[in-house]
């Protein structure tokens, strides 16, 4: 069953099997407004929490999207090469941006449900 | 400048109303984009018409018996040449020929002069055309006005429609059509379009009929940055600065040749001087290759690796399709063609040197 937490930095995660799937949530895509390009990150890197993992650059400007946990990229979002504004139309669906292994997963702890997430934002 | 610095234009309750999102911008609290988004906002203006306040930009009447020769002494121009309602690009520019702003200068009578100078410059432009006024008999007032811009194929007939007939006025001219309005048949975008000033009650009536018409839309900021950059258009503080000359700039072509050669502007002898050598850099457009932006301050290189210019303005053509840029590279690197790469997070983006504009430009000439 997987689990979806939430950063403060307006980003999700779906966590299932020790991979999680992470993209920006709807509020941070409304935000930035159309994308134009997404810098994927390579299969296999290893990212530290606060690391910059994607850039998402939109008309107006550039703006990095950060490691929410510790792991390894095991898969980046191929189809938004082509299509970018997938992150716009379905930022929590087609839209994702990379899946990571997780190398500790008791970092999901500090991280925000939902509900926590939507008081974030107000 | 903090926060409680920021000015508001007169107008915020109807772009709130709108559902705009709002940033800084030169000291003013402005809209960025409106719900429809940049992307649909930057191509609604090149199909339709697009409604842009900007009231953060600043309007100058200069007025008495020397109001031409103020001019003359302020900015490489002819203004006694110019006919009643011709509008004329120029600058103020600073002893070493440094862009102190770019203007656009309209004759309205044989002793008025409108001049439209840029939100960020409008203090420090103010007091150079004050402390200038000294020694003419001539005074600049600064207006009180909410000033739009309508830009597009459709802005004329959507004028029309609300009342305001634009028929015989041409690109580059400048008309009083009512008291306290000033019209001209120019904007930033590289379409035909107007721009008014006028004040902000009859600025209310005629939004509120513009926007009846579904051919218009409010287009915020960050699309009047993408329209202007695919139209080749300089922004001062980014692609034209009091650090850089006309030559370099490659505006040239705003200075008539005679005013070149014998004018009593200031800065006369320093361009002079940067002619007769040849400007070391000059200003291109960048079309950077596949879809990632090359943005302002990304440096250029050539293939060695040897430093060749750096970008001023950059960021996505929703027109062009692709990103677009501009930028200074030396000037025997100029020719459109040439292949350069920009450094974009370490990565060496290939980036080629573009003819400017990136879109046509579609101005009502005659």
């Amino acid at each position: 069953m997987a689990k979806t937490y939430f950063t403060e930095d307006h980003e999700w995660l779906r966590v299932e099997g020790g991979i999680a799937t992470v993209g920006i949530t709807d509020y941070a895509q409304e935000q930035l407004g159309d994308l134009v390009f997404v810098e994927l990150p390579e299969t296999g890197r290893k990212l530290t929490k606060g690391d910059t993992a994607v850039v998402v650059e939109s008309v107006k400007a550039a703006s990095d999207v950060y490691a929410p946990v510790d792991g390894e990229i095991t898969e980046a979002n191929g189809a938004l090469s082509s299509d970018p504004s997938l992150v716009n139309s379905a930022a929590t669906g087609d839209g994702w941006l990379w899946k990571m292994k997780l190398a500790n997963e008791s970092q999901l702890e500090g991280l925000l449900d939902e509900a926590g997430y939507q008081a974030h934002i107000g | 400048m903090t926060g409680d610095d920021i000015k508001h234009l007169p107008l915020e309750d109807l772009h709130s109303a709108a559902g705009a999102r709002f940033g800084a911008f030169a000291g003013w609290s402005m809209p960025l984009t409106y719900p429809a988004g940049v992307m649909k906002e930057h191509l609604h203006t090149r199909e339709h018409a697009g409604l842009f306040d900007i009231s953060h930009m600043k309007l100058f009447e200069v007025s008495g018996p020397d109001a031409a020769r103020l001019l003359n002494r302020a900015c490489p121009l002819d203004a006694g040449a110019l006919d009643i309602s011709q509008s004329k690009y120029t600058f103020f520019l600073n002893e070493a020929a440094g862009i102190i702003d770019d203007l656009i200068v309209t004759r309205l009578g044989d002793e008025r002069f409108m001049v439209v100078a840029n939100a960020g410059n409008a203090a420090t432009d103010e007091k150079h055309l004050r402390a200038l006024a000294g020694d003419f008999d001539a005074k600049a007032d600064a207006l009180d006005r909410v000033f739009l811009a309508i830009q597009g194929p459709e802005a004329w007939a959507a004028l029309a429609r609300a009342g305001i007939e634009t028929g015989s006025l041409l690109f580059m001219h400048g008309i009083e059509p009512r008291q306290n309005w000033f019209m001209s048949r120019s904007g930033y975008t590289g379409e035909d379009g107007f721009e008014i000033g006028l004040p902000e009650a009859d600025a209310r009536n005629l939004v509120a009929r513009l926007l009846e018409d579904e051919r218009v839309l409010w287009i915020g900021l960050a699309a009047r940055d993408s329209l202007r950059l695919e139209a080749g258009l300089c922004l001062h503080g980014q692609d034209i600065t009091p650090e850089i000359d006309p030559a370099s700039a490659g505006l040239m072509w705003a200075i008539p040749k005679d005013i070149r050669a014998t004018g009593p502007f200031i800065g006369a002898d320093a361009l002079r001087a940067i002619i007769e050598r040849g400007p070391a850099q000059k200003r291109v457009g960048l079309k950077p290759e596949g879809r990632q932006p090359v943005r302002a301050g990304a440096a250029l290189f050539d293939a060695d690796g040897n430093p060749s210019g750096h970008v001023t303005s950059g960021g996505f053509g929703p027109s062009a399709g692709h990103p677009v840029a501009m930028g200074y590279v030396q000037t025997a690197l100029a020719k459109p063609g040439t292949k350069l790469f920009a450094d974009v997070r370490g990565a060496k983006i290939p980036i080629d040197i573009n003819p400017l504009p990136f879109t046509p430009h579609r101005y009502r000439k005659g």
